[in-house]
């Protein structure tokens, strides 16, 4: 499997804090790359550093494509979704919540409808060529609301979904904008099991149908041992283990992480 | 209602009155005079205690229509059977409210003072619609909106005065004149969020005003600009006794003249400029570049995070209601035939943004309603003066009790899978 990802001697400080220290690990297409460690071990902030939030103190980060690499420090804001096709959701859901569920994926289909609606005056004109468009973003909508089985409720705000569902139409809304690296920083918290076994199903959908590599980030270690192909575990912004989830579960560094050890 | 809501509220406006007393008391009560040589203090704690009572019957009410929120008051249901009306039939309503504006002219009890304040009322409408691109879409509060129909106004007093061109030819210029303003005071205020957003743009519109007060050789300062070119219809000017080898309006059409041939062509005039503006709005906003200024209301990191580009979305809904502000400000000019810079003070960005906020962000027919609502109040009160402000705060308080969210705060869909349900 080729490489999607590399992060290279990433780090981050705040001040005095820091944050990640000397991380380097690789992603790779069509794989769940599962990150995890204990509260405050600096989760969040790689993928804020990936997805051009922060600007690191250190380091590199490239996503290969064929034979060229691209580095995503050069990119910061939105172009890392726009240009780089990097797509994040966060750990406290930020959806659009007085828009409707469709609108939401409308907008992460901005870019496109905005040259199709020939920045606006297309669109005020009422072309077919722009309706045409528009109904094909409608479409890619439908057909990602209908995987969530959520179709129903398009025209519904999106605020007024239940929080499983929110979590859900966040993952699929970040779908929208076709990227390369999905990251997804806790999807399953506040999940009950039934909604976390449908998350499972959807990040495999995700993972085999389209070409895309998963960044993953979970406390929940029912999601993380189902569906990791490779799991990358912190503690105080270092890498402390790399493995599958089979190594992972038995690695002496890791129990220790997560429980303290005596000393 | 229970017994100890009562007792709650009496005592919750007893305190509302200490408060009335404390700030009443030395404002009010203590009124200096001058009499022969010193300075005297004269009480009046009649006023004060009338004031101070007034509050205190006021927020008893205010608390017992509150304790009694879940039983149907008058007032919830008046205002639901209200906005039932509106948003159900917006279309109906709308197209009646349409109608009625075109055949208001020629109403048997429409006279120059209702058309007046016709006029103005459209106006307001206008800005309050220009302004909703900018606050109630883009979420941006911008407290200097003014600066854009000041910046207008003068372009259009400017080159109307000193090329001599029409109408229609200077009232694109000035629109655009002011879209370019909306951007030069976007890029700075680009980072800016909510409070800070707020203090800014005030601080702009203030800027404006001081320019236009104090670069006397293109402004003419503080005596304003004077002897703007009326417009024309069409081309036949709204004259009693026309220059050699012209027709004037009345002649053309054979009719009797009146002044009111001119107040009539001005109110068609700001009303065809505020349903444009009102077209272009419903339109754009169910475009991507309009979804996207709800989108960054909603949330600005989230919109990052899938590529939408804040700088130019801000920048756009800046534009566009700036200019939209510019095409007010040029019919400002071009009716009253004198501006100065005392016309374009803080109080119309004030108005213009309680218009918008209260009207229901977001919402065309609210700003309409507020609109009608706080101008026309106003209007009503004008014989008591300076007390009329105290009148418009009254229905600002009034709007913000029974409506908190505005007097229409149900937003539809820019687009619908399903159809409409009914
Ligand atoms: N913007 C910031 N300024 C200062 N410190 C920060 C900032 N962002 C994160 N930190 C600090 O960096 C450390 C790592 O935080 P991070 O949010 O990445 O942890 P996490 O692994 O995601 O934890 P959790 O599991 O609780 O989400 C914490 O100590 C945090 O306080
Ligand atoms: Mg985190």
């Amino acid at each position: 499997m080729s490489n999607l990802l590399s992060v290279e001697n990433l780090t981050m400080k705040f001040g005095g804090l820091t944050a990640i220290d000397d991380l380097s690990f690789d992603a790779k297409n069509n794989q769940i790359t599962s990150i995890i460690g204990p509260n405050g071990a600096g989760k969040t902030t790689v993928f804020n550093c990936l997805t051009g939030f922060y600007k690191p103190t250190n380091g590199q980060m490239f996503l290969h494509k064929e034979d060229s690499k691209i580095s995503l420090r050069k990119y910061t804001d939105f172009k890392i979704a726009y240009v780089a096709k990097v797509a994040r959701t966060f750990q406290n859901i930020r959806l659009f919540p007085a828009m409707s569920v469709l609108e939401n994926l409308l907008v992460a289909q901005h870019n496109e409808l905005m040259v199709a609606s020939g920045y606006s005056l297309y669109g005020l004109l009422n072309l077919k060529s722009y309706r045409d468009k528009e109904q094909l973003a409608v479409d890619k909508a439908k057909y990602w609301l209908d995987i969530i089985g959520l179709t129903h409720r398009a025209d519904d705000n999106a605020g007024d979904l239940p929080y499983g569902d929110q979590r859900k139409l966040e993952i699929v809304r970040a779908m929208c904008i076709e990227p390369r690296l999905l990251c997804l920083d806790e999807p399953a918290a506040g999940l009950n099991p039934k909604e976390s076994a449908e998350l499972n199903k959807l990040l495999k959908f995700i993972k085999t149908e389209k070409q895309t590599g998963i960044l993953l980030i979970e406390h929940d270690m029912s999601v993380v041992m189902g569906i990791s192909d490779h799991v990358v575990v912190l503690n105080y912004g270092k890498k402390i283990f790399e493995g599958t989830a089979n190594q992972t579960k038995n690695s002496k560094e890791v129990i220790e992480a997560y429980l303290g050890v005596d000393e | 209602m229970e017994k100890k809501d009562i007792i709650q509220s009496f005592k919750d406006s007893l305190f509302t009155g200490l408060i009335a007393l404390a700030l009443f008391g030395p404002i009010v009560g203590l009124r200096t005079a001058s009499k022969g040589e010193g300075l005297y203090i004269t009480p009046q704690w009649g006023i004060v205690f009338l004031l101070v009572g007034l509050c205190i019957l006021g927020r008893f009410l205010i608390n017992l229509n509150s304790a009694r929120k879940n039983e149907i008051t008058f007032f919830s249901k008046f205002t639901s059977k209200f906005s039932a009306i509106t948003e159900d039939k917006a279309k109906h309503f709308a197209i009646t409210a349409i109608l009625f504006a075109v055949v208001f002219p020629f109403l048997p009890f429409t006279d120059r003072y209702f058309m007046d304040v016709a006029i103005m009322i459209l106006t307001y409408i206008m800005l309050g619609w220009g302004l909703n691109i900018v606050v109630g879409l883009a979420g941006l509060l911008d407290l200097g909106y003014v600066a854009f129909y000041a910046v207008g106004a003068y372009s259009y007093a400017l080159i109307a005065t000193t090329f001599g061109w029409s109408f229609w030819i200077c009232l694109p210029l000035a629109g655009l004149f002011a879209a370019f303003f909306g951007i030069l005071l976007g890029f700075p205020v680009l980072r800016l969020r909510g409070d800070y957003l707020a203090i800014v743009t005030l601080g702009f519109g203030e800027i404006i005003r001081i320019i236009l007060i104090n670069w006397y050789e293109v402004t003419n300062g503080p005596d304003g600009i004077t002897g703007i070119p009326r417009p024309s219809f069409f081309g036949l000017p709204f004259k009693r006794s026309p220059d050699e080898g012209e027709t004037s309006f009345h002649l053309f059409f054979n009719l009797e003249y009146s002044t009111m041939h001119r107040i009539i062509f001005l109110y068609y005039l700001i009303l065809v400029l505020a349903l444009i503006t009102n077209y272009f709005t419903l339109k754009i906003r169910k475009l991507p570049v309009g979804r996207a200024w709800e989108a960054l209301r909603e949330d600005e990191i989230a919109c990052k995070s899938l590529g939408v580009n804040p700088t130019n979305t801000k920048l756009t809904a800046f534009a566009i209601g700036a200019m939209f502000g510019g095409f007010a400000g040029s019919f400002f000019a071009t009716r009253q035939a004198f501006i100065s810079p005392e016309s374009f003070t803080f109080i119309e960005s004030a108005i213009i943004v309680a218009i918008v906020v209260l009207g229901g962000m977001g919402s065309q027919t609210g700003v309409v309603l507020a609109s009608i609502f706080l101008i026309g109040i106003t209007e009503m009160f004008r014989d008591l003066e300076q007390y009329r402000m105290i009148a418009f705060g009254g229905a600002m308080v009034l709007i913000m009790v029974f409506k908190p969210k505005g007097i229409l705060a149900n937003r539809k869909p820019t687009i619908l899978m399903h159809g409409d349900k009914k």
